[in-house]
């Protein structure tokens, strides 16, 4: 039973992974880089959801779509003011700004809310299910969790096959200056992608926070690095591959921590990624891109 | 220029190189790029100071050879022998010690160094220094460093550029760089050198001593060179032995009076006479 | 006569860097010794120095090398942590201090620079933001295994744990590693002396390596990789001297730091403390060894002299990393920069019109300028 109980734990704290995976994913497909502040976007988006329904009564799911709003909105000015002007620079360059708007996150929830952790009360309306006489407890917040991240995974889907958007995402991501001829505007499109990346990261941030419910400045620093690592072994840029990989890992650390050590469990987890991007740099579900000569 | 005479294999090479092994050998060389065949049954013979000319209208696959012989790309099938020896396997950098140096066609110089420093970068391999005396700046640097510059001089002053051996190499204006690309891949002291278009973007005067310099290179460092470019008067003026190249496969061989002559030749840069008909009639 | 004076250009700046640090040392030993120096400053002499040795060491990987690394602390924690084991089992049989002090901040680097070689051979492989993870999963590794680390030593000398101390099956003897408690009991024997004689050390490998035939491989390699191997130069292979050198420089900082405390733990070392790192020496200047000390000396004594500014501090060195980013790297921001430059040229210039006007007892200004 322990094993099934984990294994539901592994894919809930998995699909959570996934989603913040899928903001890392979209934005490193289609402006080339890695977006290190994400985690923390999910930080200000649980603070936000945890002060709505605490300082202003708003009920559990409007606190959502506030933190979304808010997270998307950041999301759009970070790129705006802190990336766009690099969209030329290094990758080196723009991967330490990057760093730097991580920390003038950390560091302004830390003034702004102080370091004491929050303790953040679940979204989750109803109760756990007990099954097997209560051998087996699968908690509410692991199958919203896992539904919430199916949907979205499905309606990203649609999004970037279907949607005109979604097309020119594909379109920039592919070759920006090409696309750009062809009347796209590039900059409203990467400012689009961030836009739901940090939409899904103020999700992801409300249901991790549900799950493990203390909330601190740093909250998101660890998730979203391991996000990244989901990320990757899924290989980069790919969307089923950022769900595959959250998943995949969210359940090797949860049967890491409970088989071999908890002390050990995120230095396993980052073993695997370096084993991963050894023996295949694309990641899983990767595609290969040649340097042109 | 030296008649061009076959091998006993077929391959023509220069008649006074014909006494010594070829500098370069393929065989039967193919490459794939996820399904597509970019180049295939590439075979050619250089001889050991042959000037060569690789010509071919764009997409036809020349850059694609170069890097296959600097190992930059592996190739899918076939062989290369260099002086001889097979370079399957190896690394660039190793396939560059065991002789064979290169330009790019989008020039790729250390642009943040000077141009001096460009030039000991290419004389890597020849100092003498290991990284205890690079730390120390003992045991052999001061020896090392001094016989490494006055070198590296020596090969700007070839191409009249000791004096600007302390500018740094990215402000340099362009024909200046592509010389010094040149003088770089001369300072590892290869047995060829590939030019990837070395006369691109050069005005007419430039060209001509472009051409000059090329004879001079292979005079002074008896060595081959191979050359990919689009200005055919300067082709047709240095190159003793041409390979045309056209969508990834050779379809000429020979002499640059043979291959002005060559119907298929002319076929693949101005398009079949039929279609050139055609044309005329619409 | 040319060439000489083409040396003495690299010589000059470098003598200028060198002159800083021995100044900087003979204006503080004396005060130091004299009991002059605050309570605050004193101490941090020697942090100072050991994040002078760390920032220029990062540099080397980063501004030299052109790899971003973002577990330079972790390297740092295994010259710690093995100095810590080291300066344990010396402790009996070198009685000298400084001397044994010598062996540990070695021992440290040694050790240091085999993870730089571990770590390196498959990391080194990767290319850009990669490698800056990996590096970064790398520094998390170290600070969790240590975490785990329970080490001893007794008559019989060392023993190993990797569960509690009481597996580490001891008979008397003492705890030296104490797992997520970090070592504990260290003998002080840091000094500001030993500082500044890493500092010149690090130097002189750094300064050195930049201006020889390794160095001009390394600088080639992040110029343009492509064209290095085309003129046979080893990737790897000079991507791992940078790579092990400044790991191993690293270590020997860690060892003189954690000589400095009674305890520390691996907690210390972690992925905040590589950042910190990374911002003295972005903000130094890439590749620039005088800025990276001028950097670290002033980021580091800045917030304790402002004391009220003090819960800003990481706020504003993010920000001011963010704007140095920008900055540097933006045509549009270079752009402004210079037209704000202008400006306040202008100004000045009409202010100094203005003043020889109103010397010249004119009292109507005009200016068109």
């Amino acid at each position: 039973m322990t094993l099934i109980s984990n294994l539901i734990n592994g894919i809930s704290l998995g699909s959570v992974y996934a989603i913040i995976a899928l903001g890392y994913t979209m934005v490193y497909g289609i402006a080339k880089m890695l977006n290190f502040a994400h985690g923390d976007v999910i930080m200000v988006g649980a603070y936000i959801s945890y002060l709505s329904t605490t300082a202003l009564n708003v009920p559990p799911l409007l606190s959502v779509l506030i933190a979304m709003v808010v997270c998307t909105v950041l999301g759009v000015v970070i790129e705006g003011l802190a990336y766009r002007p690099l969209r030329k620079a290094s990758s080196l360059a723009v991967l330490i700004t990057a760093i730097g708007v991580s920390y003038f996150l950390q560091n302004a929830a830390l003034l702004i809310w102080g370091s004491a952790p929050k303790s953040f009360s679940s979204i989750v309306p109803f109760d756990s299910i007990s099954l097997f006489g209560g051998d087996l407890i699968i908690t509410s917040e692991a199958i919203v969790t896992v539904i919430t991240c199916i949907v979205i995974m499905i309606l990203l889907n649609l999004f970037t096959k279907k949607g005109k958007m979604g097309k020119a995402m594909r379109a920039v991501s592919e070759d920006k200056d090409a696309a750009q001829l062809m009347g796209i505007n590039t900059n409203f499109t990467i400012s689009m992608t961030f836009a739901i990346g940090s939409a899904l990261a103020a999700v992801a941030g409300v249901l991790l926070c549900s799950a493990y419910p203390t909330l601190t400045p740093t909250t998101g620093s660890m998730p979203g690095i391991k996000a990244f690592t989901a990320a990757v072994f899924g290989g980069i840029g790919s969307i089923p591959g950022a769900m595959l990989g959250g998943i995949l890992l969210g359940v090797i650390e949860i049967f890491a921590t409970s088989y071999i050590s908890s002390q050990l469990s995120d230095a396993i987890l980052f073993a695997i990624l370096i084993i991963v991007l050894l023996v295949k740099p694309t990641g899983l579900l990767g595609k290969a891109v040649k340097e042109k000569v | 220029m030296d008649k061009m005479v076959p091998y006993p294999s077929g391959a023509i090479v220069p008649e006074r190189d014909l006494n010594k092994k070829p500098i370069l050998e393929t065989h039967h060389l193919g490459i794939d790029f996820g399904g597509l065949t970019a180049v295939d049954e590439f075979s050619l013979t250089v001889g050991r100071t042959e000037i060569c000319g690789l010509i071919g209208p764009n997409g036809a696959g020349k850059t694609t050879v170069f890097n296959m012989l600097t190992n930059v790309y592996q190739p899918t099938r076939g062989t290369i022998l260099l002086d001889g020896k097979p370079t399957a396997g190896k690394t660039t950098a190793q396939v560059n010690r065991m002789g064979i140096a290169r330009t790019f066609q989008n020039i790729r110089l250390f642009s943040n160094m000077s141009v001096l420093d460009n030039v000991k970068v290419g004389l890597h391999n020849s100092i003498k220094e290991g990284f205890i005396s690079s730390v120390t700046h003992l045991f052999g640097y001061r020896k090392a460093e001094k016989t490494s510059t006055e070198r590296a001089l020596e090969l700007l002053d070839f191409f009249s550029m000791a004096d600007l051996a302390k500018v740094q190499a990215g402000s340099l204006p362009y024909g200046a760089q592509r010389r010094l690309e040149i003088v770089r891949a001369l300072a590892t002291n290869p047995g060829i050198i590939l030019l990837d278009e070395p006369a691109a973007g050069m005005n007419p005067s430039e060209t001509s001593e472009l051409m000059e310099n090329i004879r001079r290179i292979r005079d002074t460092f008896q060595i081959s060179v191979m050359l990919i470019e689009h200005d055919m008067n300067l082709v047709m003026n240095i190159c003793e032995g041409i390979c045309v190249l056209d969508h990834g496969k050779i379809i000429a061989k020979g002499t640059p009076d043979e291959i002005k002559s060559n119907p298929a030749v002319i076929e693949a840069y101005l398009g079949k006479k039929k279609e050139a008909e055609d044309n005329a009639e619409s | 006569m040319k060439k000489f004076r083409d040396l003495s250009k690299y010589a000059r700046t470098n003598l200028k860097t060198y002159g800083l640090v021995i100044i900087a040392f003979a204006i503080l030993f004396p005060l130091q010794s004299a009991g002059m120096l605050s309570n605050s400053l004193n101490g941090q002499l020697i942090p100072i120095c050991v994040y002078i040795v760390l920032a220029i060491s990062l540099n080397l990987t980063v501004g030299i090398s052109g790899e971003l690394s973002l577990g330079h602390a972790g390297f740092m924690s295994v010259g710690a942590f093995s100095g810590v084991i080291a300066a344990a089992s010396l402790q009996d049989s070198v009685g000298s201090e400084p001397l044994r002090l010598v062996f540990v901040i070695i021992i440290g680097g040694i050790f240091a620079g085999i993870a730089g070689l571990l770590i390196g051979i498959p990391v080194l492989r990767l290319r850009g933001d990669y490698l800056a993870i990996v590096t970064l999963a790398f520094g998390e590794i170290i600070k969790n295994i240590i975490n785990c680390l329970y080490v001893g030593i007794d008559g019989s000398g060392l023993h190993f744990s990797v569960t509690d101390t009481a597996s580490l099956g001891m008979s008397g003897g003492r705890i030296i590693l104490n797992g997520p408690q970090g070592a504990v009991g260290i003998t002080k024997i840091a000094s500001f002396t030993a500082g500044f004689v890493l500092i010149l050390f690090t130097l002189f490998v750094v300064i050195n390596l930049i201006y020889s035939r390794s160095g001009r491989a390394i600088t080639a390699i992040r110029d343009n990789r492509i064209a290095a191997e085309s003129v046979g130069i080893s990737i790897t292979k000079y991507k791992l001297t940078a790579f092990i050198t400044s790991a191993a420089l690293a270590g020997m900082a860690g060892a003189l730091y954690a000589m400095n405390f009674s305890t520390i733990a691996a907690k210390k070392f972690d992925f905040n403390t590589s950042i910190l790192i990374l911002v003295f020496v972005v903000l130094g200047g890439m590749g620039n060894i005088m800025g990276s000390i001028i950097a670290t000396t002033v980021l580091y004594i800045l917030p304790e002299m402002l004391r009220e500014i003090g819960d800003y501090r990481m706020l504003i060195y993010a920000i001011v990393l963010i704007l140095v980013m920008l900055l540097t790297n933006s045509s549009r921001a270079k752009q402004m920069a210079v037209s704000l430059e202008t400006k306040i040229k202008n100004i000045f210039r009409k202010l100094k019109n203005i003043l020889r006007k109103n010397k010249n007892g004119s009292g109507e200004v005009t200016d068109n300028g």
